[in-house]
């Protein structure tokens, strides 16, 4: 600090003049920085924002699809049980009157069954009855007229004659049969 | 100021420190002999250039989804000038294109306020009032060429004739309002940022200077106020640094609201 230096302070430096070369080197350097944030640093910084902004709202879209996949994969498989319970229901209820279809069919069949069986030997027992009557009617009359021939001696050759005798017979049997079992 | 640098009396006696101190000898002995030498204050200004370049090119470079330490700094130091600054003030639909000044501006201020704070450099670049007369031009032709691409050359009407003013007073608000508007706001706006560094750095210096000429020269019971002065400077260092981050958020808010200003509809 010299007499010389504080003489030039006091008359020189008055602070609100500009030394013309600050203000080119500030503009200078000024300019050089907005070159570099305009040129670099606000575009890298902005990129980075969208990206990120990008990447957070996909994440977010992508699981809201995957949570709407999820319920509806959920309501897929409610409405799968509600289905599968139903068919089951179905299915049982068909068992059961396919069930009792079939058990009526076999007693319907069974009953039939049995009423032909029934019938067939009814008709077997008439036939056998009749073919008995039938021939029990010829051998009796031919032992009736065998009979009747030797008793009365007179031949009864006559067949139109013996038959009709027979008959008249017969009838006279079974006129006294029936009689005798009133 | 200039009343600070009193003329010693004595050669004994205590010298303090002079404006002249905060001009440093040239580097570049290049036109010295006028003053306008490549020097310190130049130096810092170019480094300050480089060092913001390539921190934030740095931290931008990667850019990852998760970002890392140094990214994660850049993005919060980013985030800080476009959303709290750019997007606050001027609003959703303009901020964007006017993003890169106010960030530049931003850290271009807080560097150089800064660099008085830092060991080595200690000088804050901006407390030479030619830095601060540039950004304070680059500010005033930046909000004047936007309000007339906005509203055309009707922008000065719109910038200085208020609506709803009596006719009768009329012309006394247009010449107010011209004379804030277009000469005063751009003076302001520059020796604001000037003078607090200016102030605060003479103070740090007197402090400094005070408290070695107490203790190593003053004799007797003024020893022990060195003391004193030694806090003081302390305090006000760090007082400082609140200073001179301030004045970039001031400066570079201020750039905003001018060109807010200069996109309104309304006056």
């Amino acid at each position: 600090m010299n007499e010389a230096l504080i003489l030039a302070a006091e008359e020189g430096a008055n602070p609100l003049i500009p030394n013309i070369w600050e203000i080119l080197v500030t503009l200078l350097g000024f300019a050089v920085l907005m070159y570099i944030v305009v040129k670099f640093v606000v575009p890298m910084f902005e990129k980075t924002y969208a990206e990120r902004t990008e990447a957070i709202e996909g994440g977010l879209k992508k699981a809201e699809a995957a949570q709407a996949e999820a319920s509806a994969a959920l309501d897929e498989y409610k409405q799968q049980l509600i289905d599968a319970r139903t068919e089951a229901n179905r299915i049982r209820e068909e068992a059961r009157a396919e069930g009792a279809q079939i058990l009526a069919d076999l007693k319907a069949k069974a009953g039939a069954e049995s009423a032909r069986i029934m019938e067939q030997s009814h008709v077997a027992i008439e036939a056998e009855r009749q073919a008995a009557v039938v021939s029990l009617r010829s051998e009796v009359g031919t032992l009736a007229t065998e009979l009747a021939g030797k008793i009365v001696g007179e031949s009864l050759a006559d067949d139109a004659r013996a038959a009709r005798v027979v008959d008249r017979f017969l009838d006279d049997l079974e006129t006294q049969n029936a009689g005798a079992v009133k | 100021m200039i009343a600070l640098a009193l003329p010693a009396s004595n050669d004994e006696g205590f010298v303090a420190p002079t404006l002249e101190d905060m001009h440093l000898p040239e580097i570049l002995p290049w036109g010295a002999e006028s003053g306008e030498g490549f020097g310190k204050q130049m130096l810092l200004i170019l480094l300050s250039v480089i060092l913001i370049g390539w921190f934030f090119v740095a931290a931008a470079r990667k850019g990852q989804m998760v970002p890392g330490r140094l990214q994660f700094l850049g993005e919060w130091s980013y985030n800080f000038v476009r959303n709290s600054i750019g997007r606050d003030i001027i609003g959703e639909k303009d901020f964007r294109s006017f993003t890169p000044l106010l960030f530049a501006l931003f850290f271009f201020i807080l560097i150089n306020n800064l660099w008085g704070t830092i060991p080595l450099a200690q000088l804050p670049t901006t407390s030479h009032v030619g830095t601060a007369y540039a950004l304070a031009a680059i500010v005033y032709f930046t909000w004047i060429i936007v309000g007339i691409r906005k509203h055309g050359l009707g922008y000065f009407k719109f910038a200085t004739v208020p609506s709803g003013v009596p006719m009768a007073i009329l012309p006394l608000v247009v010449l107010i309002e011209i004379i804030s508007t277009f000469l005063v706001r751009p003076i302001t706006h520059s020796l604001r940022l000037f003078a607090t560094m200016l102030s605060g750095h003479l103070i740090i210096m007197l402090a400094g200077s005070g408290t070695a000429f107490l203790l190593l020269e003053a004799e007797g019971l003024l020893k022990p106020l060195g003391a004193l002065t030694l806090v003081g400077g302390v305090a006000m260092f760090l007082f400082e640094v609140l200073i001179q981050v301030l004045q970039a958020y001031v400066f570079t808010l201020l750039t905003a609201i001018y060109i807010q200003g200069s996109l309104a509809e309304e006056h």
